[in-house]
């Protein structure tokens, strides 16, 4: 790849940008879901549902947190 | 008959209008000045901003077609058909990452489809006209299906003929309307509808998840009643929970559909259309509030299930449809305004993902085959009227799917647009990362892809058919002692990376020419105000250009 080209001080886009350490979390939404013992099995029932339909349906909201906090601890410094 | 229906036809006609003048309307809507470039017409400006965007790749990703299709496959197959839960859980922090790289790099350098990207980082035309030539592919039957959707809520209205083209008429009458304001307004026409169609969706999948299983006797009583129904069916690979043969399919499945899903060129045209790097990684966070609406609805089918539901007969004999029990449990469940206005959701559904794909597959024929191949230099403005009529071009082609064909043909090439798809990962998704690919090698490994991929669906066998029978395959077909399948996509994939990396190893020993990386490391990470982006001076210099070109 070319070396960056010079720029003036303006210009926020540096490097350090995707290598912050937060993005790892990114992987416990990844897999969580997709091993099948954590879910697949009907005990304990929430509300009627078995363990595989509300299990699955609450990591809808580990992945909704994972990103959220990702995006909050790597976001630009006074940026909005 | 249509007529014990007519509450309902009135209520899904009169919504249907709405979106549709609000189409018309959309042209006007954060209109540009110069409207005849294709980045107005073909990504709305690249202005959307954070609400916008969440509704218009809402709309896109969850179609009608899945909205009827999902708890389809649920109260055929149960457990099975949950896969759409984990698969839309896992993509969004898949592709949180990969995106605003796309984002950057096309807004650097004003990229409209992602061949321009692999065009430019690969300095291959070769290879960038085989990634349109896939998304082209890929997306006509997905936009052929939004039809099905429509037509599984028109046929449970009653609304049929004797004949084909009394049948399609309300389609095609539909599609055109559609057609006409998609030229008309671009981009700006489904991003505007959307806000009305998702509005719809919420009303309705929020209010039958509270009054449905109230009416149905609670949730442990649906879920009994699914159980039973699986239990006494001879299918082996059916039940409420998933058994050991069908785990690896249901995993590989989740993982390559959303592997392959931000592939698929409708969304990238939505990703590209936001204003910034933010707007999409907010977006990334909020867009799963749709997966659990999806999760939701798929439970319907298992609602339907309860309910008694009998799917209408499908077309041909002694087949039964069961898109229509979607439709059927709200007919036969909710008061008749309120399924008009169930149906009006799941019909306008279709309308703006249909919008989308026809729009991004004008784009990727725009500019990598028409500019490409047939016309240099040609100017934004005759880009954006190509890329428009093309859209149209798209539409007609969709219909002409779904009136002249066996819609079953739109389904099996939307199972195989899924895997050929993904087959553009190396180059599009990776190659935001890494240009150690060798463009030889990108195209070896496509065409490795390509063919596995095709075979091993050609192999699989349903109970009603022998081939093209679903994207399960069986791993005893490689000589492997078990009865448990795989997602046919991953194997493919996987094969082509495997055939890139060691053919780039070869052509890399045998010194052949590898071109030039048209971007920087830094362009991955550009964003909005970035000082090297100057549209509108290349704008106005391309304009200066047009008289004498």
């Amino acid at each position: 790849m070319a070396a960056p080209e010079p720029e003036a001080p303006t210009t926020a886009p540096t490097r350090a940008k995707d290598h912050s350490p937060w993005n790892w979390l990114l992987f416990v939404p990844i897999v969580v879901p997709l091993i099948p013992v954590f879910f697949n099995g009907d005990s304990p029932r929430v509300f009627g549902f078995p363990r595989f339909y509300w299990l699955q349906l609450a990591f809808i909201l580990l992945g909704v947190g994972t990103t959220t906090l990702v995006y909050q601890m790597t976001k630009k410094r006074g940026d909005s | 008959m249509w007529r014990d229906h007519l509450t309902e036809i009135i209520v899904f006609s009169l919504l249907f209008l709405l979106v549709s003048a609000m189409g018309f309307v959309a042209a006007r809507w954060r209109a540009p000045k110069d409207m005849a470039h294709l980045d107005e017409w073909g990504l709305g400006g690249r202005s959307f901003g954070g609400w916008i965007t969440w509704f218009l790749v809402g709309g896109d990703l969850y179609t009608a077609y899945t909205f009827v299709a999902v708890p389809a496959l649920m109260f055929g197959a149960g457990a099975a058909g949950f896969f759409a839960v984990p698969y839309t859980i896992v993509i969004y922090p898949l592709v949180f990452l990969v995106l605003v790289r796309l984002w950057s790099v096309s807004h650097r350098h004003g990229f409209v489809t992602p061949a321009d990207f692999v065009r430019n980082r690969f300095d291959s035309p070769v290879l960038a006209l085989l990634i349109a030539i896939t998304g082209i592919v890929a997306t006509m039957p997905y936009i052929a299906l939004q039809l099905v959707g429509i037509e599984a809520v028109l046929k449970t209205m009653g609304v049929t003929g004797d004949n084909a083209l009394a049948r399609h008429l309300p389609i095609i009458i539909a599609f055109a309307i559609l057609a006409a304001y998609t030229y008309q307004s671009g981009l700006r026409a489904p991003a505007l509808i959307a806000f009305v169609k998702d509005s719809l969706i919420y009303i309705v999948i929020l209010v039958a998840v509270v009054y449905l299983p109230y009416k149905l006797g609670g949730w442990g009583d649906i879920f009994a009643a699914a159980d039973a129904k699986f239990d006494a069916s001879p299918n082996p690979n059916d039940g409420i929970l998933l058994n050991g043969n069908n785990q690896l399919q249901y995993v590989t499945l989740a993982l390559g559909s959303a592997l392959a899903l931000f592939l698929y060129p409708h969304s990238i045209t939505g990703v590209l259309a936001s204003r910034n790097r933010d707007v999409i990684k907010r977006n990334m966070s909020a867009l799963p509030a749709y997966s659990l609406l999806l999760g939701l609805i798929a439970l319907l089918g298992y609602m339907a299930i309860a309910a008694g539901v009998k799917p209408l007969p499908g077309a041909s004999a002694g087949s039964v449809d069961n898109n229509t029990i979607v439709p059927l449990l709200f007919d036969q469940q909710f008061p008749d305004w309120f399924a008009g206005v169930a149906y009006a959701a799941i019909g306008i559904g279709a309308l703006v993902p249909a919008a989308i794909m026809s729009i991004a597959a004008a784009n990727l024929f725009t500019r990598n085959i028409y500019k490409e191949y047939l016309k240099r230099d040609a100017s934004p403005a005759q880009e954006a009227n190509v890329s428009k009529v093309a859209s149209l071009v798209v539409k007609v082609g969709a219909v002409a799917c779904i009136v002249f064909l066996d819609p079953q043909f739109s389904i099996d090439l939307q199972l195989i647009g899924g895997v050929i798809i993904l087959q553009t990962l190396p180059a599009v998704a990776l190659g935001l990362y890494t240009r150690w690919f060798h463009r030889g090698a990108l195209i070896a490994g496509w065409a490795v892809g390509m063919g596995l991929g095709m075979w091993m669906l050609y192999q699989v066998a349903s109970p009603t058919r022998k081939h093209f029978g679903g994207s399960a395959f069986p791993l005893s077909e490689f000589g492997f002692d078990t009865a448990r399948t795989i997602y046919v996509g991953i194997v493919a994939v996987l094969v082509n990376l495997a055939v890139a990396a060691l053919l780039t190893l070869a052509l890399r020993a045998a010194k052949v020419a590898e071109g030039v990386d048209g971007t920087t490391a830094d362009d991955y990470f550009a964003d909005e105000g970035d000082p090297r982006v100057t549209p509108g001076t290349e704008r106005n210099a391309d304009s200066a250009r047009e008289p004498v070109a």
